[in-house]
């Protein structure tokens, strides 16, 4: 019964976002909406058909998807792999995290005119700006997660003279894992926003590159097609990571 | 004591930093000596040209966060109050939230052009979803006894708001006020830095066009220091406000 309830709502819900749709098409027809800004479902649904036939837009899909995969899972490699670190350590909490607590309220994006000298216009300056914006929040939760852990539980490890990377392996990072996850799925959000920042910036391929030529040209439809189809990325992998995370924390809830 | 531990690294990494480009009588296009980057800082706070671009930030930033926190909290109480509005919109505020913000930077660029209005508008649209959801929460678990009590005195719905709703979500509300000022600093200097000529963003991108390291790493010391200050003082206020937000501050 509730499952039919919650369904049902569903279903209302999904028709209103079609009602919407469809009285945005009804002002895109009616010309209330200034077709210059607004192109209506159906210029954007051609635009979004046309630049998949000519393949352009899925070649520049593709590379902001690479882009977006690579940066994230590097920021992640050194995210949770630095937090294991500074989570396992006295000394790196007392001397090195403060500085985290410094660093967190700076903006990701403020990185990047630095990057750009360094690295130019250029992919790995995309990369960079990604795994270097996209670790902070994973460092942050792997220590919490870590300083989380019951003391009895290190007491075990120590009484089993497991030494540190064992506990890391079998009792802080598994015991973090919901910590984690969360950092895991914080960081996707910002690596998607960098990904976009960093094209725009470097203008090297790609959606975030591609949707700023289409404002320079006044190509109000191509915006608007590749706007949906950040908006899809942004959707499936933010629902992949929640599958990924309700499997991985299966065993917690018993 | 923790206070010194925690300064001690930092300013350890700048004497090195210092020695290291003094020992090496290195110049640099990318890198530059601490005591530069500070002389510039020095001087850019002594420029008029530099607080109005601080001043620029945050303006823009603050009025859309005040657009973006309004419309978040006004969505946010009536999806909480009427759940029926709440479940009927889902799909739509589900599929929009994802989008980062400053994915509708092209589109507001067609509309505004540059200046303050196509900040403000990024920078209201990417506050007003957290706030929204995070009203949207904390009229939920308003305790069911105060609506009975709104029921049984017969209040009219803007009373109810105004007197029992208000007051009980009020801590929360300023929980999320706190969140969406550091993402709306965030966004606002993101947009300055990707497209939008004015404000401390982009006199960060000018800094590293004209390849002026000492000014580049002067504002970005700024910004932090900035976008700190905001964190520092939201959550003072926070707990001075509502000392029962004490556990739940970070």
């Amino acid at each position: 019964m509730r499952h039919l309830h919650r369904g049902l709502w569903f279903m209302a819900s999904l028709a209103l976002l079609v009602a919407l749709i469809w009285g945005w098409q009804v002002l895109a027809d009616a010309r209330i909406l200034p077709r210059a800004f607004f192109p209506g479902p159906d210029r954007t649904w051609r635009a979004l058909s046309r630049g998949f036939a000519s393949g352009t837009l899925v070649a520049d899909t593709l590379t902001t998807l690479r882009r977006l995969g690579l940066g994230w899972v590097l920021a992640s490699l050194l995210g949770v792999g630095l937090g294991a670190l500074v989570g396992t350590s006295k000394w790196a909490q007392d001397w090195v995290a403060p500085i985290f607590e410094v660093l967190r309220p700076l903006p990701a994006s403020a990185i990047a005119p630095v990057l750009l000298l360094f690295l130019g216009l250029t992919d790995s300056m995309i990369l960079t700006l990604i795994a270097f914006g996209a670790l902070w929040p994973m460092l942050l939760t792997t220590v919490h997660g870590f300083s989380n852990i019951h003391p009895r539980r290190k007491e075990v490890a120590r009484s089993l003279g497991m030494g540190r990377g064992a506990f890391i392996a079998k009792i802080a990072l598994p015991g973090a894992l919901p910590d984690i996850m969360g950092g895991l799925r914080l960081g996707l959000t910002v690596a998607l926003i960098l990904v976009v920042v960093g094209e725009m910036i470097t203008v090297q391929g790609g959606l975030g590159a591609r949707i700023l030529l289409a404002a320079r040209a006044f190509n109000a439809a191509e915006i608007f097609a590749g706007v949906a189809l950040l908006g899809v990325i942004g959707l499936v992998t933010n629902a992949l990571l929640g599958l990924v995370e309700t499997r991985a924390l299966r065993w917690q809830r018993r | 004591m923790t206070a010194l531990k925690g300064l001690a690294l930092p300013v350890a990494l700048l004497v090195l930093w210092q020695l290291a480009v003094v020992l090496s009588g290195m110049q640099s296009d990318t890198i530059a000596a601490p005591d530069a980057i500070f002389a510039a800082l020095g001087r850019a706070l002594t420029e008029p040209a530099f607080w109005a671009d601080t001043g620029d930030t945050l303006a823009a930033g603050g009025m859309g966060l005040a657009l973006g926190f309004g419309l978040g909290t006004l969505s946010g109480v009536l999806f909480g109050l009427i759940p029926p509005v709440g479940r009927v919109m889902r799909v739509t505020v589900e599929l929009l939230r994802p989008l980062p913000a400053i994915a509708i930077l092209p589109i507001a660029l067609l509309i505004f052009g540059f200046g303050y209005r196509l900040e403000v508008a990024i920078v209201a649209f990417g506050t007003c979803f957290p706030v929204l959801v995070l009203t949207e929460a904390a009229v939920r678990q308003i305790e069911p006894r105060l609506s009975e009590v709104a029921r049984a005195l017969a209040l009219s719905p803007g009373a109810r708001v105004r007197k029992i709703v208000l007051p009980a979500v009020l801590p929360r509300l300023f929980v999320a006020l706190r969140l969406a000022a550091g993402i709306g600093l965030i966004i606002a200097i993101t947009v300055e830095i990707a497209a939008n000529p004015i404000g401390l963003g982009a006199r960060l991108m000018q800094a590293s066009n004209s390849l002026r390291p000492a000014d580049m790493y002067a504002t970005l010391f700024w910004i932090g220091a900035i976008g700190w200050a905001l964190n520092w003082g939201m959550l003072r206020l926070q707990l001075w406000l509502f000392p029962a937000t004490r556990g739940a501050a970070q």
